[in-house]
């Protein structure tokens, strides 16, 4: 008895550590290196990004003078960061409606399509597995390019009309063409997946019973059952669209820099912090009070548009 | 094959300690010295055999074993970020060093290298490399920038090759026809790759000897003005698949003029012959002069190094006292005047034709960014240049607020120094 009692008290405590069936250790085992990797590669860093924009930290990231809110205050006066911040809202006012529509627009064309469904979704789902960069560059030089022999003003002189500058040129602003539809292309697929995932949950006794109440095929339809029935599905595409919209930086990069650097028109924020904080200037105090600026208006837009789209209402009803 | 629970959990673990230590510094392989193990960076020439060159010259250094690392991408801010830690290069290449890096205590101080051949050094790259009169590099190769012309369609248009600003607008103008434009100075219209020169052909300067704003005055709206008409005109070739710093726009008769690098050169020539010509950057105004933009990478110590001693013997060894390695570097592979002016002089290649042209510009009207002029200041300049250029915006406007950013960075940097 006096041997087995210590035992007895060891493995208790043992179980109280490791848990029932060391379900506790097994949890600790398969998540603590993600929670590491999350801590050393997220959290610290961020940490010292807000801690950095309080001083001023040219080429160091162990700085000593401190600045207070002065690099906050240098960002917001800075119309190059406010410049980017227009550049990003005229950037999402034309990708997010135009890649809803379009992601609706081949879901709804894919859904109907009896033969050959498979190939359809995939041949459109496709361009979501390119890279930005590459396609970024088949854009810039074989199509877009603004000499003669460039696809697109090739196709323009069989018309009769002149070849276009179409990244040089600010008045028409011919570039949004360019990124507008190289985004298109790479996205329009992943969206269009979603779509019709959303539509293969849709109820065909709903479609019946429109049918009975005499509603026409086609708009009405579309109008009045499946576009009110793929809310959730809108709404957590529009989510995507807007934070994506904000991330967007490859394109942007791929088609505009050169090794002279980066025209000021088309330049988002992230594109404009990334050659604030570590391109030259190595201005590192100043490109994260940037980052934390950016951080904040995406935190706010986020739980903006979803309080405005109701996200999550209905679950809590 | 099954896997156990413990063998997947041990191979998960040897692959995280595998990837933890995925951080190569280029110190542990390759190298033929003795003694310390060096890291030497260079960013990627487009030149065969430049490669091959440098590593030929690590091998052959004995007393301390050099390993180059050959790095393509965004090099300079590659560079600006190893600096940061611990685990950059020993010596490098870099397009500059800046004042930030210098006053950053990022590079160590070459002054001493220098004894006795100082004044051997092309002045022109020389002195951005020296701040408070102490060497923080060693300009490896002089590169400077100048107007290709295509003689026969400069003749068959009736144009004389431009010798001011007015007259470049106006040959522009002329040269372009529904094939050709008349200048490619980049596809952003030339707001990158002229920099300052506009301003120095003005008879301007970017930051004055005393360390004031050089360009606050309105010559240099009157020129910036006048970039501005070539756009207005349609004469810029724009668009182009390869950049102002390749010929290919030039030789296959995109444009009839071009702005490009002397490294241009001997492809110009193999394509042309003898069908084209050199020129600086045309003067403007009476009290302007014509203009060439020079510059250098130079070859540094980084301050982190625990073999800085050995760093600065081997730099000494290969951009100082190897003058064949350094002719060979500028003149064999691709196409640059060697910083040394001894060197240059001796050059065959540098001796005759538009490559004589060429090093005479760079003596006569070369001029260098100077160390005072910062990336803040180079980028809000760059874009009052662009909306300038392409948006039409007004240069007195755009310049001001150019002049009082300018000011500001001055103001900085003073105050650290």
């Amino acid at each position: 008895m006096t041997t087995t009692a210590p035992r007895e008290q060891k493995a208790t405590g043992r179980r109280k550590l490791w848990g029932h069936q060391n379900r506790t250790l097994w949890f600790w085992v398969f998540v603590g290196p993600f929670l590491l990797g999350l801590g050393v590669f997220t959290y610290i860093p961020l940490g010292w990004s807000v801690y950095l924009s309080f001083f001023d930290a040219h080429n160091t990231v162990t700085p000593d003078d401190f600045v207070g809110l002065g690099n906050y205050t240098d960002m917001l006066r800075n119309e190059a960061f406010t410049d980017s911040l227009w550049t990003f809202l005229v950037f999402s006012l034309f990708i997010v409606p135009a890649t809803y529509a379009l992601s609706l627009a081949l879901a709804l064309m894919v859904h109907r399509q009896r033969r050959a469904q498979a190939f359809f979704r995939s041949v459109f789902f496709l361009p979501a597995a390119c890279s930005y960069v590459v396609a970024a560059l088949i854009w810039k030089m074989s199509i877009f390019n603004g000499v003669r022999f460039g696809l697109a003003n090739t196709v323009l002189g069989w018309f009769g009309g002149d070849q276009i500058a179409w990244l040089s040129t600010t008045d028409p602003p011919w570039y949004w063409a360019v990124i507008v539809t190289v985004r298109l292309w790479l996205q329009a697929g992943f969206y269009m997946v979603l779509f019709l995932a959303g539509l293969q949950r849709i109820s065909p006794t709903l479609y019946e019973a429109a049918a009975v109440d005499g509603a026409r095929p086609g708009w009405q339809v579309f109008r009045h059952i499946t576009f009110p029935q793929l809310r959730a599905t809108s709404v957590a595409v529009v989510l995507l669209l807007v934070i994506n919209a904000f991330q967007a930086f490859d394109e942007f990069y791929n088609l505009l820099s050169d090794s002279r650097g980066y025209p000021p028109y088309a330049r988002p924020p992230l594109v404009y912090l990334y050659y604030t904080a570590l391109g030259q200037g190595q201005n590192l105090g100043l490109g994260s009070a940037g980052a934390v600026l950016l951080a904040l208006i995406i935190a706010v837009v986020t739980v903006g548009q979803a309080k405005w789209f109701g996200l999550g209402r209905k679950e809590a009803e | 094959m099954t896997i156990s629970r413990r063998g997947l959990l041990g191979a998960g673990a040897a692959l995280g300690l595998l990837t933890g230590c995925g951080s190569n510094t280029g110190r542990d392989d390759g190298g033929s010295g003795n003694g310390p193990k060096l890291s030497q960076w260079y960013h990627q020439y487009g030149e065969q055999g430049t490669e091959q060159a440098v590593k030929k010259y690590a091998a052959a250094y004995k007393k301390a074993n050099v390993t180059v690392q050959w790095r393509p991408g965004n090099y300079d801010e590659q560079t600006a970020a190893a600096l940061l830690t611990d685990s950059g290069p020993d010596v490098f290449e870099v397009n500059g060093p800046s004042l930030d890096q210098i006053q950053g205590k990022q590079v160590a101080d070459l002054t001493e290298l220098f004894d006795g051949v100082k004044d051997d050094f092309n002045p022109a790259v020389l002195a951005p490399k020296t701040y408070d009169g102490r060497i923080w590099g060693i300009p490896q190769v002089v590169d400077m920038q100048m107007l290709y012309y295509r003689k026969s369609l400069l003749a068959d248009a009736g144009v004389q090759p431009p010798k001011t600003l007015d007259e470049l607008v106006d040959a522009a103008k002329k040269l372009t026809s529904k094939k050709t434009k008349g200048l490619f100075l980049g596809n952003d219209g030339g707001a990158g790759v002229l920099g300052g020169t506009p301003l120095y052909a003005a008879g301007l300067e970017l930051v004055t000897a005393d360390g004031k704003v050089g360009f606050d005055d309105p010559a240099a709206a009157r020129a910036l003005g006048k970039i501005h008409r070539l756009y207005a005109d349609k004469s810029l070739l724009l668009g182009a698949p390869a950049d102002w710093s390749d010929p290919s726009a030039f030789v296959q008769g995109l444009t009839a003029m071009q702005w490009s690098g002397l490294w241009a050169l001997p492809t110009v020539q193999k394509e042309l012959g003898d069908d084209f010509g050199v020129l600086p950057f045309p003067k403007d105004g009476s009290a302007g002069k014509p203009s060439v933009p020079v510059g250098a990478y130079a070859a540094a110590v980084s301050a982190r190094s625990k073999h800085q001693k050995a760093g600065k013997d081997f730099l000494k060894w290969l951009w100082i006292d190897s003058a064949d390695r350094q002719e060979d570097f500028a003149l064999a592979y691709g196409f640059h005047i060697p910083a040394r002016m001894s060197l240059a002089k001796r050059a065959e290649k540098l001796s005759k034709g538009a490559a004589a042209d060429a090093v005479r510009y760079t003596t006569d009207h070369g001029h260098a960014e100077p160390l005072l002029w910062t990336p803040a200041s180079r980028s809000a300049y760059q874009d009052a240049l662009s909306r300038i250029i392409k948006d039409g915006a007004s240069p007195d406007d755009e310049l001001r607020k150019v002049v009082r950013k300018v000011s500001d960075e001055l103001g900085r940097v003073k105050k650290k120094s």
